[in-house]
């Protein structure tokens, strides 16, 4: 965590005593009460506004969100976002797996062996039905599933194409569309490679009052939505809080996700991804797979998408996880992202998502003038 | 006042869930009043044990050793006929769309809800 917030702080030009906020997220293998003041300490800052906040999976792009509200505000002028954890190294998998299950309930579902990749393959389960429906099945069977399968595995081989690109990536090792189908089985209809790692990472940003003199975007709008907690409970397997969520940022930037030529989207399974491009407007029903495979999330395509590689190649390193996507979009949008950059996107869409779909934060960003 | 009805997550052998009085909206997980309308005292009723599967999937890697040698097993989202969607086992081969009655089978130590497919 002191690595990437002395990252951030250099890309922007500061020194410590310039930051007055502070807002860290949650870590699993570190887990404390107050883990803001933890850090305010050990870094060497004496903020004026500092906590944790958690959200899951959503809480890297929620404390930026948060961030802009303050500095907004005037609550603050430049607060500091970080997060981070060696969420692998620092603990055994059985460990990590079993902490991250407590996202189900621990009376109604957690009793029952599920996991987080069973949540998500409930969740599969369901959008391969609806899209088997839409593509005309009228009792979808094995065979539907299994295409339903490859249009999901096309997401992963996309992130592992980009994730090639990026040095700091986990998994940079080109895979194909059939060792995504030959993995092991974890949560069917979800393979091993439909999964995002366990990774070690850290991220930092600092979102400020009014624009320095070091690299920089503009939050031009934010949003959330929260539906559920428990997939149990979720009002719909078929329409999250995503577009929900997506049209408040888009009400306050006064441009939505189609004006954008860059997209950042949570990918913690395939699945997550597909549903969420989808609901996002960023991929017709049932075509995110087609337009991966279309080359339209690449480089040069139409919208390119996660181009470090996504949670799914890149890493997941738990709150940090989302908040590399961002790290991405930043360069994207500042003409920083060396072999990886897509021309010069103007705007930039990015969406999270913690829980079980549960918890949305959509951010519209653009290049400063 | 009729007893409690039986819920396995109580350690019996039933499916407990509840409704409102005033709106008479149905949900699964207990709690002391409605979560659509805030009204107090909600009825504790037994489910019938019937539904239709919404989601299904079979989990190949169990989240602790103790589990493990239980692995595979199928979890499912179900449409409890009663209006209230409720997560369960079920029997391997079941598909979305199939009606289900429930059973209790024994799993970590407790009876937990399995559903078998319904005889048409």
């Amino acid at each position: 965590m002191s690595e990437a917030a002395q990252a951030a702080l250099l890309d922007a030009r500061l020194e410590r005593g310039q930051v007055d906020g502070l807002l860290t997220g949650y870590s699993t293998t570190f887990p404390h009460l107050m883990l803001a003041t933890v850090f305010a300490e050990h870094f060497g800052l004496r903020p004026a506004y500092a906590h944790a906040l958690q959200v899951g999976g959503a809480t890297g792009f929620a404390m930026v969100m948060l961030a802009h509200l303050l500095v907004d505000s005037g609550a603050a002028q430049r607060v500091l976002v970080v997060a981070g954890e060696n969420r692998l190294t620092g603990q055994s998998r059985d460990a990590a797996v079993q902490v991250l299950a407590q996202v189900g309930h621990p009376e109604y579902e957690v009793p029952l062996g599920a996991t987080i990749p069973a949540y998500y393959g409930l969740v599969a389960s369901r959008w391969i039905y609806e899209r088997a429906l839409d593509a005309g099945s009228r009792a979808p069977d094995d065979a539907d599933s299994l295409h339903w399968q490859r249009e999901l595995a096309e997401l992963a081989v996309l992130m592992r194409r980009h994730a090639a690109g990026h040095p700091g990536a986990q998994f940079r090792e080109p895979i194909g569309l059939e060792d995504v189908m030959a993995s092991k089985a974890v949560a069917s209809p979800l393979k091993l490679l439909d999964c995002c790692p366990v990774s070690d990472g850290a991220a930092a940003f600092v979102v400020s009052r009014s624009r320095g003199d070091g690299h920089a975007v503009r939050i031009a709008g934010t949003g959330q939505a929260h539906t559920h907690q428990h997939i149990s409970a979720a009002p719909s397997l078929v329409r999250y809080g995503a577009a929900e969520s997506m049209a408040r940022a888009a009400a306050a930037a006064g441009f939505g996700p189609r004006h954008c030529r860059y997209a950042a989207v949570y990918d913690s399974f395939t699945i997550t991804l597909a549903i969420l491009l989808e609901e996002l407007g960023l991929a017709p029903a049932g075509e995110a797979g087609r337009c991966a495979r279309e080359g339209e999330f690449s480089a040069g395509g139409r919208l390119p998408l996660n181009t470090h590689g996504g949670l799914l190649s890149y890493g997941h390193c738990g709150v940090g996880g989302a908040m590399a996507h961002l790290a991405e979009a930043h360069l994207q949008l500042t003409g920083r992202a060396g072999e990886r950059q897509c021309g010069q996107p103007e705007r930039a869409v990015l969406h999270g998502d913690g829980g079980v779909l549960s918890s949305h934060v959509s951010l519209l960003l653009a290049r400063e003038g | 006042m009729s007893e409690e009805p039986r819920d396995w997550t109580r350690g019996a052998e039933g499916i407990a869930f509840q409704r409102c009085s005033g709106c008479g909206h149905a949900w699964y997980f207990r709690r002391s009043f409605c979560p659509a309308c805030g009204a107090p005292e909600p009825r504790a009723v037994q489910a019938s044990g019937a539904g239709r599967v919404h989601a299904v999937t079979e989990v190949a890697r169990a989240p602790s050793e103790a589990l493990r040698a239980r692995a595979p097993y199928c979890i499912a989202l179900v449409d409890a006929d009663e209006g209230f969607r409720l997560m369960a086992h079920v029997e391997r081969g079941t598909h979305i769309g199939d009606r289900v009655q429930a059973r209790f089978l024994e799993f970590g130590g407790r009876p937990v809800p399995v559903f078998f497919k319904a005889n048409p």
